[in-house]
Order: C-alpha cells, then sequence, then structure tokens
C-alpha cells in the first residue's frame, strides 16, 4: 500500500489565499448586517422603540426625508435627528406622548449592498426598505413607505451599531401621517 | 346635477341660521365641494401658488394648484411671474409633468403645441397642414388660444393668484391686522427654502383651517405644546379673526412650564410632569422677529397656512381633491443669513411639524377622526359653542371658537346658503 499513488489532496485543505480570505470576511460582514437590518425591522415591527433606539450610536444622525428634497439638496426631513438623544425622544415620545391611531407596521429589508469602509472604519451600506401598514379601522395592509436606507455601522465591541441611517422615501405623498420611525 | 342645482337651497339649509352648530353637508357633500371650487378657490380670493424663491430665475417654474386646478407658475423672461393652467388648449393634456425646472417654454408633449413662459401660444405643428391639405381653420389665431392666465401678486416674496379679475389689493384682502402678522414672519428677509413635505389628509379641507382657529385643542392634544409651555391655558395669547371672519392668526407667548398653574394642569391630561428631553434645544426659541409672539399660526383664505412655531417656519398649501381629502404641500424655509447653527436648528425644531411632527401628526390624525365620524354616522351636527361672550371674531382666551364661527358666517355668504 506504502506504494500508491496519493490522491489529490481535497480542496478544502488547499492553502487559503488572501482573495479567499477577503471573500470570507465580505461574506461574514454582509450577513452580519442582514442580521442587523432583520432585528432591526423586528424591533420596529414589535413597536419596542427603546431596543430600536439602542441600535444607534451617540452621535448618530437618523433622518427620514424625501426622494424630492434628497434629490434637489434639500435638507428637511419628516424626522430629523441629530443624535442618540433624539432619537431617544422620538422613541419616548412615539410610546408614551403621541396621539394616532392604532395599527400594525412590517419592515422590509432587502437588496443590501456593502458600499465601502470609511478611513475611520465606518462600513458603507444601502438596503431597500418597505413599509406595510394595516390600521385597525381600515383592515387591508397598504404601502406606507419605500426607499433606501443609506447607512454608516460602526463597531462598538463585539456590536454593530448604525452611526447614520438616511431613509430616503421614494412615495411623493405620506398617507396622512408617519407615525412610527422607518 | 340639474335636479340638484335646482334644488340646491332647498336641500342645503344650515339648521336654525345658528353658527354654534355645523351640520355635516358643510364637510361631506360632493355638491358642496364642488360650489366651493367655483365660489371659493376660483371665486375671488388670493389663491397661494409659489414663494419666489423657489422660482428666483427667468424660466424657473413650479407646478402648483388652485384649489384643486393644476396650474404652472413661471418666471418669464422680463422677470414677472405668470400663473396659468397646466392644461393644453388643445386636447386638455396636463403638459407640464416636472414638479419644478427650468425651461424656455412649454412644449405639450402630445401634439407639441408649444406655449412661451407667460402661457401665450406661439406654435402649432402643421398649423396651415401640408402640401395644402389638412391643418387648422385659415381663422384659427394662437393668440385666442393662450392657456387662461390668472391674475397674480405677491407680497414679501409669497406668490398669489386668483381667478377673479377685480380683486382687491393683497393687503385689503388680508386687512390690517392679519397682515401685521404675516409681515412679522415675512419681514423683508430673503427666503431659502429648506425643502417640502407633502401629504395627503382624509378630511375635509375646511377642518384644517378649523384645526388653527380652535386653540382648545392645541391646550388639551398636544403633549408637547402642553408640557414644554408653547401654548397652554393662560398663556398670553390671542385668537384673532379678521372683520372678514375668513383669515385667523393664533398666536401665543412661550412661557416656562412651571408657571402652569395646579387648576390648568388639572384639566390638561396631556400635561406630563416631569417629561424633559434628551435633546432640550429642540425647544430653544431664538428671538429673530419684531412681535410679542413666539408662535404664531396664521391661516390665509383659502388655501395657505403660515406657520411661525419659534424659529421652524413654514408654509402649507392646501389642495383639495373631493369633500373627503385633501392634499397639503409644505415649503420649509429659512432666511438667507441663516448661519449653518441656524439652519440646524430650524431643522432640528422641524420634528414638531409636518406629517411625522410630533404635533403635526397628531392633528393629521385628530382631523382624520372627525371626517371618519362624519362619514360613519352621517347627518348629524358639530357643536362649536364656546365662549358665547365672542359671538363671532377675535377671542382673547384659548377656550374660544369664535373664530371658526366667523369663518362660517364668510363662508356661508360666499357660499350663498
Amino acid at each position: 500500500m506504502l506504494d500508491s499513488p496519493k490522491p489529490n489532496p481535497p480542496k478544502a485543505d488547499a492553502p487559503k489565499t488572501l482573495a479567499d480570505d477577503r471573500r470570507i470576511e465580505a461574506l461574514l460582514l454582509h450577513r452580519e448586517l442582514e442580521e442587523f437590518n432583520n432585528s432591526y425591522a423586528a424591533a420596529l415591527d414589535e413597536l419596542r422603540l427603546m431596543d430600536w433606539a439602542e441600535m444607534f450610536t451617540d452621535d448618530a444622525f437618523y433622518v427620514v426625508i424625501s426622494r424630492e428634497n434628497a434629490d434637489r439638496g434639500r435638507p428637511v426631513g419628516l424626522i430629523y435627528c441629530e443624535n442618540k438623544g433624539m432619537i431617544h425622544d422620538r422613541a419616548f415620545a412615539h410610546e408614551n406622548t403621541e396621539m394616532f391611531a392604532p395599527r400594525y407596521l412590517r419592515h422590509i429589508i432587502g437588496n443590501l449592498q456593502v458600499l465601502g469602509e470609511d478611513q475611520n472604519g465606518d462600513i458603507r451600506a444601502r438596503a431597500n426598505y418597505v413599509v406595510v401598514q394595516v390600521l385597525f379601522d381600515r383592515p387591508e395592509a397598504k404601502l406606507h413607505q419605500v426607499g433606501v436606507y443609506y447607512d454608516k455601522f460602526r463597531r462598538r465591541g463585539e456590536q454593530l451599531k448604525l452611526a447614520e441611517r438616511r431613509c430616503v422615501y421614494d412615495n411623493l405623498l405620506v398617507d396622512n401621517a408617519l407615525c412610527l420611525p422607518v | 346635477m340639474t335636479s340638484q342645482k335646482a334644488n340646491f337651497t332647498r336641500d342645503y339649509v344650515w339648521p336654525d341660521d345658528d353658527l354654534t352648530v355645523i351640520p355635516d353637508w358643510v364637510y361631506t357633500d360632493q355638491v358642496v365641494y364642488e360650489r366651493e371650487v367655483e365660489r371659493i378657490f376660483h371665486g375671488p380670493t388670493w389663491n397661494f401658488v409659489a414663494l419666489e424663491a423657489e422660482i428666483p430665475n427667468a424660466g424657473d417654474f413650479i407646478r402648483s394648484n388652485v384649489g384643486p386646478t393644476p396650474v404652472v407658475v413661471a418666471r418669464a423672461q422680463d422677470g414677472t411671474i405668470g400663473v396659468f393652467e397646466n392644461r393644453c388648449r388643445h386636447r386638455a393634456a396636463e403638459f407640464c409633468r416636472e414638479l419644478s425646472g427650468s425651461a424656455n417654454e412649454f412644449i405639450c408633449p402630445y401634439h407639441q403645441w408649444t406655449y412661451d413662459l407667460k402661457g401665450n401660444l406661439i406654435g402649432v405643428p402643421f398649423r396651415r397642414g401640408l402640401g395644402g391639405k389638412g391643418g387648422m381653420p385659415a381663422d384659427f389665431k394662437l393668440q385666442d388660444h393662450g392657456l387662461p392666465q390668472l391674475k397674480v401678486t405677491a407680497h414679501r416674496g409669497v406668490v398669489f393668484a386668483s381667478y377673479c379679475d377685480t380683486m382687491e389689493s393683497f393687503a385689503d384682502y388680508l386687512g390690517p391686522e392679519v397682515l401685521r402678522e404675516f409681515e412679522a414672519t415675512f419681514d423683508g428677509r430673503k427666503l431659502t427654502v429648506l425643502g417640502h413635505y407633502r401629504h395627503s389628509l382624509p378630511g375635509n379641507w375646511k377642518l384644517y383651517h378649523e384645526n388653527l382657529k380652535d386653540p382648545y385643542h392645541a391646550t388639551l392634544l398636544h403633549t408637547f405644546l402642553v408640557t414644554f409651555g408653547l401654548l397652554v391655558a393662560g398663556n398670553r395669547s390671542l385668537m384673532l379673526a379678521d372683520k372678514s371672519g375668513r383669515h385667523g392668526v393664533m398666536a401665543s407667548a412661550k412661557s416656562d412650564a412651571k408657571s402652569v398653574t395646579g387648576d390648568a394642569k388639572k384639566e390638561m391630561r396631556s400635561f406630563k410632569e416631569g417629561f424633559t428631553l434628551h435633546e432640550p434645544r429642540l425647544m430653544d426659541f431664538v428671538e429673530e422677529f419684531d412681535s410679542p409672539w413666539s408662535v404664531t399660526m396664521a391661516t390665509i383664505w383659502p388655501n395657505l397656512i403660515v406657520q411661525r412655531e419659534m424659529n421652524t417656519l413654514g408654509i402649507r398649501q392646501i389642495v383639495p381633491t373631493g369633500p373627503h381629502e385633501f392634499i397639503m404641500k409644505w415649503t420649509m424655509f429659512g432666511f438667507e443669513g441663516d448661519d449653518e447653527a441656524m439652519t440646524r436648528h430650524r431643522l432640528r425644531q422641524g420634528n414638531l411639524m409636518g406629517p411625522a411632527g410630533f404635533l403635526g401628526l397628531e392633528d393629521n390624525e385628530a382631523i382624520k377622526f372627525v371626517q371618519d365620524g362624519m362619514q360613519r354616522v352621517p347627518d348629524g351636527k358639530h357643536l362649536v359653542k364656546l365662549d358665547p361672550q365672542t359671538p363671532v371674531g377675535t377671542a382673547d382666551t384659548l377656550i374660544s371658537e369664535a373664530a371658526i364661527r366667523a369663518m362660517y358666517r364668510h363662508w356661508r355668504q360666499q357660499m350663498g346658503l
């Protein structure tokens, strides 16, 4: 048996190249951001707004802005938060002080693309989003928002946080009111 | 339709001629709505159409509306502003499809009839036919087929249009008291546009006017107003109505929340004792206006709201689409000379307003609830009985509906009802 020819080694045992490492890293990062967005959608769908607020860095910028404004370089947003304090105030107000009709929401996030890494290590990404709304007194589900998240993610220890999320929505008209964040 | 018109005054009688009760048909009836378009929006009123800052240069245009009717607002080569219908004289195509832009002329995409920046017809392809055949009749004149042009006026950078040729001046239209508040906000500085909000609202368009002539709700519905002292029962305030009753200004001077009396707190469920903000700058007021008021909400009949909520400034244009719904277009602005910090402050404070604003979303929801109530239990009446000491007109208490009654006195005159 000693003379029998050595079989070709299986591919998995091949020495890993730098390119392989990068590909795996990219896949892991993509998966990690997807998982983040899934948790983000779940927090909003389940109205856990304080959990939602905790997904941002202290200096985070969060804005919901129409494509009409964004395309024209006009800064006005439906929601305009310059830091986590304002995001927290939003969450608190929507949970405790704002008067609006009860509803179910479903956030669907897809088409994630990782766009690159900034000098400071922030990860730039974008994803399409859809918000579907069901009002208790108008039982059909209606498309409430459709748009794109333009994101900057930052590592905080084991966790990822959003340092920036610009929600740019395509629909020209908001259906009555945007009563919860997107 | 004919029979409805014949029965109009018989079928639509205001109950007991009493302004403290408003019948539902005022808000829900298609015939009443169509009469409003004819007599109010297309009648003797100045309708807001644009800010000059949105069309600063020759050739700039913006799509707008007078009532439900689509118009184009354009600045011609000579610098004047024209307002004309967005409807080709040939086959009625709504030819201008962009929200705003810049052009040398308007060409209807269907058959390429061409209009200049003032709405004059300047070109009809194959007008003389081809090879001696076809074409328009020999007596067809371009000058007889321009786009219907509205009368235009502008005051402090705010542009208005009217279908009525015999309109009074804008200053006379507002009256001295409302004009003073208008000029306190539009104080002569040049405006810079910060952006728009657009939303639908499933309620009758007049409910939006009423909401801003109803300071009672402001002290009850809006936690942010009440808890942070912006508009609280007991504040120095005014609910102004002009002589005609069509315009109004709700005005209030910000107070310290600590000054709210125990009695007032008991009446206001929305007062949240101890509610504080992580970002208190949201509620900062930078004094910049020659006015005793920190907040004014002016309702300019029939389609304009001027919002000066401390330092977040905006105008809101009502575009009715039927008795049960209207579209609201907001244009948020600042002034030339605002530094980066001031612009940021206006944007930050903008969280109070608009369809996701801490105040704005609550108003939209409340108005929708009113329309729902009328549609689902029809043929009812509303009560607007607060403050009988002031039957109609200006009230110096927030617990008043006198300005709403004044508006309906005017509405009934305009509508002949």
